[in-house]
């Protein structure tokens, strides 16, 4: 009975034109919305423009979340969808990250990002193929398996299938590294 | 890292590694996706104040809509979308400001219910946007595809059904201060209670502003005694000498437990002749940062200023530091008498930037050093919506700080601002230890009743370090419970000592703080008597309940007075101290209900609205609304 007001019945309040709910909601989710594009992408300022992207198509795309879903879930989805776009259009930093090959390439960027400190991991997701680093920042993220995959739109079994895989692969990763 | 990549410590170690989001960009983000947001609602406002505050015209709506589309398109298109989006927009834009009064509850309004209004205003609103959107379509434009409302590239695909397994834990950047609930005790074994009192009003600002935007406050954010205070009650006034305040005790029935009473301190600061108040000096210290920018905050602060410049002086003096990034003197210390360049500076203010809350509040306190000449009262006003994400972000250094600069006679206030993203904690620890008042400012309405109509009070402290201690006595009372104060609670040996920092009294304030007691051999106590108890030979049914001692200091003295006062049974309440139990109720309903029994909303609102007297503010009908408000949401959830 005491509870804070629900996402969903702030995103219905925020889509009736109430700038309060509005606010309310995107300052209650807005960390965790950096946290996932720092994720996706791996990189901090891309994280920052990413979150400036969702952040101001946010209040048109509110106005068609339909409550079938979570809020959560769809703004995860709107995330996710954001970050795939953003992609497709620097198609020089997705094909960095295509193959084994370009891991000298990644380990270069993150070099020059001086200001900051990388650590292993943050190098080694940006390593990962696209869908199997999504897939797992998503997992990483506290995720359920059934929700990542209604947020990618694969089966629960592909997300699974996809987070043995990444684990496989930091694994390697972490060997070749370490023999090094 | 384990061997095996356990998913757990991987998890461990990208949280680790996940950086936290610029503040700066935080800000500037936010405050991008509220523009948006407004802007996607065409011309209706954004927020809902009930205040004066200019309306954003219709032709601004259609021209910022317009600044949207891409160049490309052409002058002939953009007109015959104004043509056909004016026609069909006039007739309905007339009626949603008929809702918003009804909302945001005037006090000449009826009160309608919530679930009601919110449901038929949502359709309504829903009604104008598909009627905007059917516009754009019909627009001969449309065909060009060159103009686009705000941003169509839709990345959100349809969803597919619920999976509700998931719950969601929702992070809030609002800050409240942790502080349980004060618990029952018993007199045989703890009879002494003391607390700081309490003039901050800030959480019933956020209570209404909650309820108003249709959900119920935290109940982290409900500080029972701040919503008792919020209203002026009629205690008589000191004698000409002797107490800057004087002090009531009344003992009556508990509302909502038959069995139990309520003590109800009641303190009442003098009122000095206005004439005779010293000049002031006011630092106003605004927070300029790009989160500001949102029309209930900086737009809402500056009116609430040029509304309190005219209760001003010649004599007075003000000046006005900004901080946003860096911090700045927008204006140097000015007589009062001179408004238009008071004014002028407060309209230039512009927000933008992050928040650097300690550069700006040592520069405020420069100032106000510079400013004050002896027999003057000096004091930073502290407006902002409570973000300090620069630099010192902990409350307890910030604190610190403060508490450093009290010494030196000048004292803080901290107005809030907007919601969403404040810091009630850092807001009420700077109060605190600022010897000021915090109050929260959501309305034009609030800013009256803050900066004009409680001025004196608000500028001129009467007592400072003012502490309470009631010591019960077990032969009368079994059990007590201190209602409300849990973060003013103070140690037991802290009451004689001086160094020891408390509340401050301002002119013409009064202070309210009640307990609920169980007699002996009530029916209502809680807790058994224990077999080998020896309390009872050691107090004497004297015909005393308790001992009230209060101990304040005089302004600019560093040794306390002592007052001292026996707690008899007394008598019949009067409508104030009802109205005060009332409140009391309401605040318990809406943060923890335990001792409420089966006292009911219902049971509340009946009892304010038979104490409710003469209000000639309109505060105490208002506090009704709210109750109805309050049990309609409860209702819902």
């Amino acid at each position: 009975m005491m509870m804070e007001a629900t996402d969903q019945k702030l995103a219905d309040q925020a889509k009736a034109g109430n700038g309060t709910a509005f606010a309310t909601l995107l300052a209650r989710h807005y960390d965790r919305i950096f946290a996932l594009a720092f994720r996706m992408s791996s990189a901090r300022a891309e994280a920052e423009d990413l979150t400036q992207d969702i952040c101001a198509a946010l209040p048109s795309k509110l106005m068609r979340f339909d409550g079938q879903s979570r809020f959560s879930t769809w703004l995860y989805r709107v995330v996710v969808n954001a970050a795939h776009d953003r992609r497709r259009r620097q198609a020089s930093h997705t094909k960095a990250a295509e193959g084994w090959g370009d891991w000298e390439v990644a380990r270069q960027a993150a070099n020059a990002e001086t200001a900051e400190r990388i650590d292993w991991l943050t190098r080694a997701m940006r390593a990962l193929p696209d869908d199997l680093r999504d897939t797992l920042a998503l997992v990483l993220d506290d995720m359920t398996h059934a929700d990542v995959g209604e947020v990618l739109e694969v089966s629960e079994g592909t997300v699974s299938w996809r987070i043995s895989e990444a684990k496989k692969r930091l694994k390697e990763l972490k060997e070749k590294e370490e023999n090094a | 890292m384990s061997d095996d990549l356990d998913l757990d410590d991987l998890k461990a170690a990208m949280t680790a590694a996940t950086p936290t989001s610029d503040a700066a960009r935080k800000a500037e983000n936010l405050a991008l996706a509220q523009k948006n947001f407004e802007d996607l609602q065409g011309s209706r406002d954004g927020v809902r104040l009930n205040s004066d505050a200019p309306k954003r015209g219709l032709f601004r709506g259609v021209i910022d809509m317009l600044r949207t589309f891409p160049a490309k398109a052409t002058l002939t298109a953009t007109t015959a979308l104004v043509a056909v989006g004016l026609v069909v927009y006039l007739p309905d834009l007339s009626r949603t400001p008929d809702i918003d009064g009804l909302l945001s509850g005037t006090p000449d309004t009826v009160v309608v219910d919530t679930e009601e209004a919110l449901a038929s205003e949502a359709e309504l609103r829903r009604e104008i946007l598909s009627k905007q959107r059917s516009n754009y379509a019909e627009a001969p434009v449309a065909t060009l595809s060159a103009p686009q409302a705000g941003s169509s590239a839709d990345f959100a695909r349809p969803a597919p059904a619920p999976e509700p397994t998931y719950l969601h834990e929702g992070t809030n950047t609002e800050a409240y201060p942790e502080a349980d609930r004060n618990p029952l005790k018993v007199t045989a074994e703890d009879p002494v209670s003391t607390f700081s009192i309490d003039v901050d009003t800030a959480s019933y600002g956020i209570l209404r502003n909650s309820i108003m935007n249709g959900y119920l406050p935290n109940p982290d954010a409900v500080r029972i005694e701040e919503l008792v205070n919020y209203f002026p009650y009629d205690y008589a006034a000191p004698g000409a000498d002797g107490a800057p305040f004087a002090t009531h005790v009344t003992t009556f029935q508990t509302p909502w437990n038959a069995d139990t009473q309520i003590v109800h301190i009641g303190l009442q600061g003098q009122v000095p002749a206005i004439e005779d108040r010293p000049p002031l000096n006011l630092v106003f210290l605004i927070d300029t940062s790009g989160s500001m920018s949102a029309p209930n905050k900086l737009p809402l602060l500056k009116q609430s200023f040029a509304l309190m410049l005219s209760e001003l002086r010649p004599e007075d003096s003000v000046a006005i530091v900004t901080y946003a990034g860096s911090a700045g003197q927008v204006l140097e210390a000015t007589p009062a008498s001179d408004r238009a360049t008071i004014l002028a500076a407060l309209n230039n203010l512009d927000a933008g930037g992050s928040t650097a809350g300690q550069a700006g509040l040592r520069q405020a306190y420069a100032v106000a050093e510079a400013m004050s000449e002896d027999g003057e009262v000096s004091r930073v006003l502290l407006a902002t919506d409570g973000d300090f994400n620069v630099g010192l972000s902990d409350p307890d250094a910030l604190k610190d700080f403060i508490a450093d600069k009290r010494d030196s006679g000048t004292y803080l206030s901290v107005l809030g601002f907007g919601r969403g993203n404040l810091d009630d904690a850092t807001m009420q620890a700077l109060a605190q230890n600022g010897n000021g008042q915090a109050a929260y400012i959501d309305t034009l309405n609030e800013a009256q009743k803050v900066l004009v109509d409680q001025l004196t009070g608000a500028l001129f402290p009467i007592a400072n370090d003012v502490k309470i201690q009631v010591e019960f006595n077990p032969a009368a009372v079994a059990e007590y419970r201190l209602i409300g104060y849990e973060t003013r609670i103070l140690n037991r040996e802290d009451f004689n000592n001086d160094k020891v920092d408390a509340g401050e009294i301002g002119a013409g304030h009064s202070v309210t703080a009640l307990y609920e007691i169980t007699p002996v051999g009530s029916p209502a106590r809680l807790t058994d008597p224990l077999r080998y108890d020896t309390a009872s030979e050691i107090g004497s049914a004297s015909g005393e309940i308790g001992f009230l001692k209060l101990r304040y200091k005089q302004p600019g003295e560093t040794v306390s007075q002592l007052i001292e006062t026996p707690i008899e049974t007394s008598s019949e309440p009067n409508g104030d101290m009802r109205f005060a139990a009332a409140i009391a109720g309401f605040g318990q309903l809406l943060s923890d209900g335990r001792y409420l029994g089966d006292w009911s909303w219902g049971d509340a609102i009946a009892l304010a609205n038979r104490a409710r007297g003469e209000d000639a503010f309109g505060y105490r009908a208002e506090a009704v609304q709210l109750m109805r408000l309050a049990e309609s949401l409860a209702a819902q959830d």
